[in-house]
């Protein structure tokens, strides 16, 4: 065995056990935290999509419930008002909605039985606003009112100001949740350093004896830890992006839910948390191990 | 010099060891040897008076420039203190990484200290298969290579047999004509008397007599 150490060919061996017993545990407590971190964060991507869509579907249009006066038909108020709405700047269409569609959006209040013919049922204006330069439900009004009409401009500003509220609730709470995972994460790096330092306490002080600069053991620990913590983040991104990537398939464009419509895009997100769970555990590492290293003599 | 709350260990010790010196450091057991050592190499802070080393008061040394002066300090520790993970090979070669040196530089240098105490045969066995006297010569193997400018060793001939015990003087002997301060933590009176060098003798924590070489 002696004759195959040749020392011309030695290189130095790492100064700490390439493998500790405790590492197996680590890897897994960071992974899971990481695996959470992300599936939040698509979560709050999905969430955020979901409540953009809704809002551009809703500031581009405007529906306009007309009301038919006189001896005026619902059909002809309805045509009059298309037709007054679609000369206002900022309107790029203006059709009236057939009593069907009317009957269709009052059925789950009403029901089958009470839509009545002779039930004096308002017409619906379907308006497109221009997406650039959107006509306001002021101009809308005016438009009718000029045009002689009994009507009533929604331009949907109650949804909208309801869902931009749900959407920035949901941005919030993700990033929130986000940084509390992260603080989690780099709290269970400072404590297992505060556990390996203490295992290695002979190491380490058989290093500083030797005249080893406080920064040369520190970076040890922050290279071993950085390195088990991006394995961990690899593990616990991956997840999440399995879990991003059923959910999409499951679900199509649409997601599994309205609300949470994952697009493939989401999942390029947890590409950097095997770097960024490395940077957390580096700084930890560093913190934890500057301040034992500083208790020395 | 004392710890925490208990009695002082080390009361009023003043001495001056000149560069280049040679002495044994004796004295029964709990009469302070090991602290002294451990003060002289930094591991410990006096509760109360000041040491200098090197010509400067180790308590002005600014933090960073503390490893430098530990890097001047070779030490042999009673328990050894060898890193179990290592071979004996990194082990030597210890103080020479953390001072910076490429490894090509002293590798055969490395070989040829420890072909010097005896392990020539054993530098890729890791510690805890090493003998006591393995171990022990490992240890002063890692403590000289460097070259330091003091050298501390406490017991250093503790677990070999007469052989070696001379071996390991000749090698500290050797180290002191090319110029390192050598002090010496012993109980082998026989080896102080063959070595004819002075003695500092440590009792109840105070320095009692002084050989030659030493000004109290």
């Amino acid at each position: 065995m002696s004759e195959m150490f040749d020392p011309l060919r030695w290189k130095p061996a790492p100064l700490l056990p390439r493998r500790d017993p405790r590492d197996g545990a680590l890897v897994f407590v960071v992974a899971v935290l990481c695996f959470l971190a992300c599936v939040t964060l698509i979560g709050a991507l999905a969430a955020d999509r979901a409540a953009r869509g809704w809002t551009g579907q809703l500031t581009g249009s405007a529906t306009v419930v007309v009301r038919a006066v006189g001896g005026e038909t619902p059909d002809t108020a309805a045509a009059r008002a298309a037709e007054a709405l679609s000369g206002v700047p900022g309107v790029s269409e203006a059709r009236a909605l057939e009593k069907a569609k009317a009957e269709a959006l009052l059925e789950p209040w009403l029901g089958r039985e009470a839509l009545l013919d002779d039930l004096p049922i308002p017409r619906l204006v379907a308006v497109d606003l221009d997406p650039k330069k959107p006509a306001t439900a002021l101009a809308l009004d005016r438009a009718l009112k000029a045009a002689g009409l009994d009507a009533t401009v929604d331009d949907h500003s109650l949804w909208i100001g309801d869902i931009e509220r749900a959407a920035a609730i949901a941005r919030w709470a993700g990033l929130g949740v986000f940084l509390l995972i992260l603080t989690a994460t780099a709290a269970v790096i400072g404590f297992a350093t505060r556990s390996a330092m203490a295992a290695h306490r002979e190491t380490i002080e058989v290093l500083h004896l030797s005249g080893a600069q406080p920064g040369f053991i520190i970076r040890l620990f922050q290279a071993r830890f950085a390195r088990t913590a991006a394995l961990a983040g690899l593990l616990g991104a991956s997840g999440a992006a399995i879990i991003g990537s059923l959910a999409r398939l499951a679900g199509g464009g649409q997601g599994l839910t309205p609300v949470l419509p994952v697009a493939w895009i989401d999942l390029l997100a947890v590409a950097p948390t095997p770097v960024l769970a490395a940077l957390v555990a580096a700084v930890a590492a560093r913190l934890a191990a500057g301040g034992l290293i500083g208790e020395m003599p | 010099m004392r710890y925490g709350r208990a009695p002082e260990v080390l009361k009023d010790v003043t001495f001056d060891l000149a560069p280049g010196s040679f002495h044994f450091l004796t004295g029964p057991s709990g009469a302070g040897k090991s602290t002294l050592l451990k003060l002289i190499y930094l591991a410990e802070r006096p509760s109360r008076g000041h040491i200098e080393m090197f010509g400067r008061d180790v308590e002005a040394v600014a933090p960073a420039d503390r490893p430098f002066l530990r890097r001047r300090i070779g030490v042999v520790f009673q328990e050894f203190r060898l890193l179990d993970h290592l071979s004996a090979f990194d082990n030597v070669a210890l103080p020479l990484r953390i001072a910076g040196d490429r490894p090509e530089k002293y590798r055969a240098d490395v070989a040829e200290l420890l072909t010097w105490v005896g392990l020539k045969s054993r530098m890729h066995a890791l510690p805890p298969t090493l003998s006591g006297g393995e171990k022990q010569r490992l240890a002063i193997a890692r403590a000289v290579v460097a070259r330091p400018d003091i050298l501390l060793a406490d017991e250093p001939t503790g677990n070999v047999d007469d052989a070696h015990a001379l071996r390991i003087l000749k090698l500290f002997v050797e180290l002191n004509r090319l110029g390192t301060t050598v002090l010496i933590a012993s109980h082998d009176e026989d080896l102080v008397a063959r070595s004819g060098q002075p003695v500092l003798h440590l009792e109840g924590g105070r320095l009692k007599s002084f050989g030659r070489g030493v000004r109290p």
